[in-house]
């Protein structure tokens, strides 16, 4: 027989003594994995929506005297006036200190070019990239793959009378349509998306980029902020945000999770004062019986291990309850209250945390009164029954 | 081994909220090792308050106890702990067993910290210590499951189980019926004789004094006389 056993055997005689310091944490650390998951799961909801709507911040060089317009007509006069950026400046975009936040950088290049005798404007981009953030692109065709392979525009397909696999020849250069997008209702509709590194050699321009679009969030930060990073490390160019849904969204979740946390941290201290109070009635209903295990020759550190190995039974047995409880609600919650179209599942990393958060609070609150058990006089506990 | 236990002008005041309380005076007495001593005296003459002494639980507020020669209440806390580990068995009069600890679990408690013996020797020694006080069959019930006679018997086993020299009782019969009482006297005496346990023993019980070898008389926190006996 250990220490253990005794520990063991008090929970399982005392079932409801047990039960309530028990139930005490695992309403806490349900709440806990509960606000938590849809937290998480507000988040990846918006990641989603924020992939959707494309990106919300638009790099152009900075310029005095001309306006720089996605698709607008005064690009042809744009080359010899305007600084361009380079991809060195596209790739400074991941330095800056809010750079998890940053989820796309889409950097392009535009310019005006002769599509087998009509005037068009080709845009260069990271087709990887663009696809990505584009995700509202739907297009007959397939994902180009190789450097000299075209996306048109629905526009521009019908004007240049161009069907997939066909060849186009610009400014005397041979490429292939290997996809034509649906129409946007957009400027796109009118384009024609080439690899960036042909176009920078089309166009005699290498290194050079005209816009960067970018696509960051960040729900606990104004957009402004990332824009402000970004200004700081591209000084030549200009930085724009593109306001957008999301940012609602945004402010919903940074309002929800301050309120888990105060709800939390309320939850989890009412909790710890259960287990406080239990533990310490426990301890002054057993004074005789640490009498006894004193008089027996158990040291203060023998005592302490028996009560403490109870919270710490009590503890992990309403962690791993607690996280199983709150995922379920959370799963239940969800989509009905929260409109989540986000799945929550089951997170190995949330079980480590929400048994380490009960084992912590288990013991932070019995460690008095384990204390007081240890420290108990063991002839005057004997002399009182 | 002569003069096993020495208390040596031990004085002891409880101070509590109406002043002082002088419970024990002056109190000199040595124990031989083998030895049954009983302590008999009134009501709050100080009985408990010296057996509690003797048993390491309660410093005095002036003199010294010796055991073996060693001074106790020179040692550290835990040393003091370690120490009625090793020397000391204790039975009370009632309320003395664990509730939530099977009889075998109870008379466990002694070994439970020990870790010079395999948890399998721990049990059948228990089972053996419950054996020989005759409640062999009875290792698995819950005190609350035992009469009161047998409750003493498990408290008895487990002061033993680990095999200290001496034995302390404060009033060991007196919740039990002269016939029960009288069986519990009879396996002290038993393990006086056979097993040359030194024994002290307060007791209110003139019939159950008579099976020490020894008896003390305490009032008002003194000894007043001294009675040996015949056995
Ligand atoms: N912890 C304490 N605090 C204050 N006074 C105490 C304490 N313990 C004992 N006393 C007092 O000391 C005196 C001796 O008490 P003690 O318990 O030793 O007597 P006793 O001889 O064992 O009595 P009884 O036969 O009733 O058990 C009593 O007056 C008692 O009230
Ligand atoms: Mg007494």
């Amino acid at each position: 027989m250990r220490l253990s056993h005794i520990s063991l055997s008090n929970l399982k005689r005392r079932k409801g003594k047990t039960l309530f310091l028990a139930l005490g944490l695992l309403i806490g650390i349900a709440t806990v994995v509960t606000l938590l998951s849809i937290t998480q799961a507000m988040k990846e909801d918006i990641n989603k929506k924020l992939d959707e709507f494309g990106a919300n911040i638009v790099i152009v060089p900075k310029s005095d005297n001309l306006s720089l317009s996605y698709g607008g007509v005064t690009i042809s006069s744009v080359s010899s006036e305007v600084k361009e950026l380079s991809e060195e400046d596209a790739a400074k975009i991941r330095t800056i200190k809010n750079k998890e936040n940053i989820n796309i950088v889409a950097p392009k290049l535009l310019g005006a070019v002769d599509a087998e005798g009509k005037r068009a404007l080709l845009v260069g981009v990271l087709f990887p990239d663009e696809l990505k953030l584009k995700k509202w692109w739907e297009w007959k065709g397939k994902k180009p793959s190789n450097s000299n392979d075209l996306i048109l525009g629905s526009e521009a397909a019908k004007k240049l009378r161009k069907k997939i696999s066909e060849k186009l020849r610009i400014n005397g250069e041979e490429f292939r349509v290997v996809a034509v997008l649906k129409e946007t209702g957009s400027q796109e509709d009118g384009l024609i998306f080439a690899d960036l590194k042909e176009t920078q050699k089309l166009l005699g321009k290498p290194g050079s980029i005209s816009l960067i679009e970018v696509a960051a969030w960040c729900y606990s930060c104004p957009i402004e902020e990332i824009v402000r990073q970004t200004s700081q490390v591209l000084p030549q160019a200009k930085v724009s945000a593109v306001k957008q849904v999301v940012q609602s969204k945004m402010y919903t979740l940074e309002m929800f999770s301050q309120f888990s946390i105060v709800l939390s941290l309320v939850v989890l201290f009412i909790g710890s004062l259960i287990v406080l109070t239990t533990m310490m009635s426990s301890v002054n209903e057993r004074t005789r019986e640490i009498g006894i295990f004193r008089a027996i020759g158990y040291r203060k550190s023998h005592i302490m291990k028996i009560i403490l190995l109870e919270a710490l039974v009590v503890s992990l047995a309403s962690g791993l309850l607690g996280y199983l409880l709150g995922t379920s609600t959370a799963k239940l919650l969800a989509p009905k209250v929260a409109g989540l179209s986000v799945a929550i599942g089951w997170n190995p990393l949330l079980v480590i945390g929400a048994v380490g958060l009960a084992i912590l609070i288990g013991l932070l609150g019995s460690l008095y009164p384990a204390w007081r058990a240890s420290h108990l006089d063991p002839a005057q506990a004997l002399r009182f029954i | 081994m002569e003069k096993f236990i020495v208390v040596e002008k031990v004085k002891k005041i409880y101070h509590g909220p109406e002043g002082g309380v002088q419970a024990l005076r002056q109190i000199d007495l040595t124990v031989d090792e083998g030895e049954f001593v009983a302590i008999m005296g009134p009501s709050g003459s100080g009985k408990s308050t010296l057996l509690s002494i003797i048993g390491a639980m309660n410093p005095p507020s002036e003199g010294r106890l010796l055991v073996d020669e060693i001074d106790i209440y020179g040692l550290r806390q835990e040393k003091l702990a370690d120490f009625r580990h090793e020397y000391l068995g204790f039975v009370f009069q009632e309320l003395q067993l664990i509730p939530y600890l099977t009889a075998i679990e109870n008379v466990l408690l002694p070994l439970a910290i020990s870790n010079n013996i395999s948890s399998k020797e721990k049990w059948q020694l228990a089972q053996e210590v419950l054996e020989k006080i005759g409640l062999g069959d009875k290792a698995r019930r819950l005190p609350s499951q035992l009469s009161g006679g047998e409750q003493e018997r498990v408290a008895i086993a487990r002061a033993i189980v680990s095999d200290p020299p001496i034995l302390l009782a404060d009033e060991p019969t007196g919740s039990l019926d002269s016939k029960t009482g009288e069986e519990i006297m009879k396996l002290f005496q038993i393990l006086n004789q056979e097993e040359q346990r030194t024994i002290i023993m307060v007791t209110h019980n003139r019939e159950a004094a008579q099976f020490a070898q020894r008896v003390i008389l305490i009032r008002d926190g003194e000894i007043i006389g001294e009675e040996r006996l015949k056995t």
